[in-house]
């Protein structure tokens, strides 16, 4: 393969992995977001204390994922983006709500924080609802028929109480004794559902899809990929495990939950990637068709090698910075005796 | 209405909106920086007090503005797809690098240096606070840089060339250096600057007439003003280079600009009237004679293309027309108030000096002047970008790319509708921030020392003490 051919393809697959960290980052602060009318009022200003220094940072990644394909692919962007138009626009509202609801909460007069805290739910479902959707129209190549549509109602389902499993397990690592019981028993609740959608997708993608299906079940590839499937297995059950002994969870072994949530998401995406492979738009357009001029990618990948490690550290940084329990959010300057 | 002008207004509608915080932020930032400074260099003294005071409230607004810039930054960086597909198919060769620097240089660097700045006081050292606020203040400074590089581009293309349809790049510094990109960039920075200082000056004067200013508030007022005072005649000279800029790459938005209808030699300059298109004149026109040509021109007779030299490429006129003059109308109102507001503060310290008191030499009228002029700033970005923008159809990218050409191709309806969604939530959000700016300015809350009492606090953090 030619350096003109590469080029594309590690695009694709920091695309990728701009995605993935985007789901796995919002996605568990998008959870916490979904929870939240589910608890307490004194504990909503700590489950929001939890994502507040990362939220911002956690939806940048989606900002770059949308960037790289808009940098990298401007064909498909324009054809993806036109065809995923309301569910797009859904979730943009429902982000924006979500973010302004995060500061408004707390600086709006008391008597209007029931109102905040109820957008900040709603925008948060939205986003996460609408988020299901557009990955199951992509994965059905934009076919609307009521198989496709059905498929992507599941998503649209299914993604959400992953997110809330995800929001659920940071809650687990982030606090501790009320709360951290009470996300125990939520994530007790929404891991089922998640692991038989999951499941459910998992064997409806070859079905919707003849290609994927040739690639899945062929001879020597199908052993290759039996340990995606049994290492999702292992982590739901670890989770299950650790899940039903809150001694374990008193012992500190409760980020078990939130790592086995996201060595789940890592593995289906894996899978996913491995499905999708060379396409950019099912069916359609090919990463190499898609792809931009050689010198604009060339151009914005001396900015993507120096500047994505960099990006790493300080977000590696940030959140040692924040490590441990939630606490308190306060903008003041003065402990300085 | 069709999908094409549904198109537009929607792409406007998000991107207004979304400047509106921004215009705030960039400059705001750099504040609470100075603020910050000036807190540190008086620890000890009782002054520090007063600077924190102005830190505090000052980043509670900053908090606010910059979440919602964010969550309208997302939507737009998913309009030019939704809506504009095809731009990005012909000029997404250009396009996409420049927005990609944006993200990968300055979107990153604000957003996660933001949580340290905001809540991370308590858990990293002095310096290591005081340089993520300056990450955060180089982020925002720097997504500037990147996205008016891209607008001007689309104004005055450089360093390109077409095959088959696409762009491709020659010259990447020429394509980010672009003609008018200089010009634009002092030009929104120094907007900025005005819009945050006069936001500051405003409030903290309301804060003052309604008796409910803290210690800060004298700082903040102070800081305002005298920052406008000195961005307000670098605006209008930045203002000035500008236009003669335009007029070399741009002439058919001058003439709209100026209601200059027909070529003309000594052209007069328009102060107010009313644009007739239709007629092709400006009616009930107030004139100086020759001085457009003198300004644009440095001649008093010098010629000045009109809008009939550019059939079937020109912008509406009264649009741009109006936009222009709301603009330089603000411009010098601006001028007025900070300059007189800054000579009652310097005449006062003399004052205050003799007679050994601390209060503000402001008359009521004065606060009451700078209250009324707190939302200033926006009024004069929006509508310098309503020029900007308005002024460069029926172009995109200039003179190469037609809009109407570019355009999705949604049913309306749809279009419609989404377009709806955005207006309410958007119009819900602008009440709820100035609301909220008006009840946090009423109730500047002291910053109470952080309390390590919450439930589930008192766990070690990483990251040095
Ligand atoms: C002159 C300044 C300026 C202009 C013209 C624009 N923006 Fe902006 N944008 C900013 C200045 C800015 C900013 C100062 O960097 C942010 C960060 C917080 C804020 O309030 O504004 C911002 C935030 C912001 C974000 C969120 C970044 C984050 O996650 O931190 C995105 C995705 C965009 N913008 C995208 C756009 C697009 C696609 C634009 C044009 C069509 C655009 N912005 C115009
Ligand atoms: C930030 C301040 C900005 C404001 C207030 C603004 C305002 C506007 C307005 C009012 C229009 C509609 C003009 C018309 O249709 O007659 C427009 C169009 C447009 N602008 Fe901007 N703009 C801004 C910045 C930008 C930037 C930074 C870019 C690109 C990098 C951009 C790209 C476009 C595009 C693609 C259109 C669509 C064409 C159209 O609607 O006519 N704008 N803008
Ligand atoms: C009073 C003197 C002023 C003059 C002569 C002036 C001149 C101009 C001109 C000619 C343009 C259009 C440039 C183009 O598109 O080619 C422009 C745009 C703009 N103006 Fe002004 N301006 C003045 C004051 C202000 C003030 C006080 C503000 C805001 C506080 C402001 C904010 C803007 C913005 C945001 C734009 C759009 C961005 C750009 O193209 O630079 N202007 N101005």
């Amino acid at each position: 393969m030619t350096w003109n051919e590469f080029l594309p393809l590690i695009f694709m697959g920091v695309m990728g992995l701009a995605l993935l960290a985007y789901v796995i980052l919002d996605g568990y602060d998008l959870g916490v977001g979904i929870l939240l009318p589910f608890a307490s009022e004194e504990q909503k200003d700590v489950m929001v204390s939890s994502i507040g220094p990362f939220w911002d940072a956690n939806e940048t990644w989606l900002v770059l994922g949308i960037g790289v394909l808009l940098i990298a692919f401007p064909l498909a962007h324009g054809i993806v983006l036109s065809a995923l138009y309301l569910p797009v626009a859904v979730m943009l509202v429902g982000l924006i709500l979500r973010g302004v609801s995060f500061d408004f909460r707390v600086k709006a007069r008391a008597a209007r924080k029931t109102l905040w805290n109820r957008l900040f739910s709603l925008g948060s479902l939205m986003a996460a609802t609408a988020q299901g959707w557009m990955l199951g129209s992509y994965l059905t190549g934009f076919d609307y028929g009521a198989w496709s549509l059905l498929f992507s109602l599941g998503i649209a389902l299914t993604l959400p109480t992953a997110y809330c499993m995800l929001g659920a397990g940071w809650l687990i690592m982030k606090t501790s004794d009320d709360l951290q019981l009470r996300a125990v028993i939520w994530a007790r609740r929404v891991l089922w559902p998640m692991g038989v959608a999951l499941v459910g997708i998992s064997l409806a993608t070859p079905m919707i899809n003849r290609d994927v299906f040739d690639k899945w079940f062929a001879m020597p590839q199908i052993i290759g990929l039996l340990p995606i499937p049994v290492a999702c297995a292992a982590a739901f059950f670890a989770i299950f495990h650790v899940l039903h002994r809150p001694n374990v969870v008193k012992a500190g072994y409760g980020w078990v939950v939130f790592a086995g949530t996201v060595l789940i998401f890592v593995l289906a995406f894996l899978g996913l990637a491995y499905s999708i492979y060379p396409y950019i738009v099912i069916d359609r357009l090919t990463v190499w068709q898609a792809a931009a001029a050689h010198e604009s990618l060339v151009f914005i990948f001396v900015g993507v090698a120096i500047t994505l490690p960099a990006i790493i550290v300080y977000t590696v940084f940030m959140y040692r910075v924040f490590w441990g329990k939630a606490s308190t959010l306060s903008y003041s300057l003065a402990d300085e005796a | 209405m069709d999908a094409l002008i549904l198109s537009r207004l929607q792409f406007a509608a998000n991107i207004s909106f979304h400047i509106l915080f921004p215009t705030i932020n960039i400059a705001l930032c750099w504040f609470l920086v100075y603020f910050r400074v000036r807190h540190t260099a008086a620890r000890g003294t009782p002054k520090a007090q007063e600077w924190e005071e102005a830190y505090f409230l000052w980043t509670k607004v900053f908090a606010l503005s910059f979440a919602i810039g964010v969550v309208s930054g997302i939507t737009m960086s998913f309009q030019f797809g939704t809506n504009w597909p095809g731009y990005m198919e012909k000029a997404g060769n250009i396009a996409g690098p420049l927005l990609g620097y944006e993200v990968l240089t300055a979107f990153f660097l604000e957003a996660t240096f933001l949580g340290i700045m905001l809540f991370g006081r308590n858990r990293v050292s002095d310096r290591v606070h005081l340089v993520a606020t300056l990450m955060v203040a180089a982020g925002t400074t720097l997504s500037a840089f990147w996205i008016l590089s891209l607008n001007s581009w689309m104004q005055t293309p450089a360093g390109y060339e077409i095959v088959d349809g696409r762009f491709h790049a020659t010259s990447w510094l020429a394509v980010i250096f672009n003609p008018s990109f200089p010009y634009r960039l002092v030009h929104k920075l120094l907007a900025s600057t005005l819009t945050a200082s006069f936001l500051i000056a405003g409030l903290s004067a309301w804060q003052l007439l309604r008796d409910t200013a803290n210690r800060g508030t004298r700082r903040a007022l102070t800081a305002g003003i005298v920052a406008a005072a000195i961005a307000i005649p670098l605006q209008i000279l930045a203002g000035d280079q500008h236009g003669l800029n335009t007029l070399e790459y741009q002439p058919a938005k001058i003439a709209a600009i100026e209601g200059i209808w027909h070529t003309e030699k000594g052209a007069p300059l328009t102060l107010f009237g009313w644009p007739n298109e239709k007629e092709g004149r400006t009616d009930f026109a107030i004139q100086v004679p020759r001085l457009a040509s003198l300004i644009l021109a440095h001649d008093m007779d010098a010629e000045l293309k009109g809008l009939d030299a550019f059939p079937n490429a020109h912008p509406p006129v009264a649009p741009v027309f109006w936009s222009f003059r709301v603009m330089v109308g603000m411009g010098v109102l601006m001028l007025l108030v900070a300059w007189s507001s800054a000579w009652t503060l310097w005449r006062g310290r003399r004052l205050r000096a003799k007679a050994g008191t601390t209060a503000l030499p402001f008359s009521r009228w004065q606060l009451r002047l700078l209250t009324a002029m707190t939302f200033s700033g926006w009024v004069a970005t929006l509508a310098g970008w309503w020029v900007t923008e308005i002024g460069r159809q029926p172009f995109l990218v200039y003179g190469l790319l037609r809009t109407a050409d570019l355009v999705a191709v949604h049913p309306p309806a749809m279009v419609l509708s989404t377009l709806v969604a955005y207006l309410v939530v958007y119009a819900g959000l602008l009440l709820a921030y100035v609301g909220v700016l008006m009840y946090m300015a009423q109730h500047p809350a002291k910053p109470s020392a952080p309390s390590p009492q919450s439930p589930t606090a008192a766990m070690p953090v990483g990251g040095p003490a």
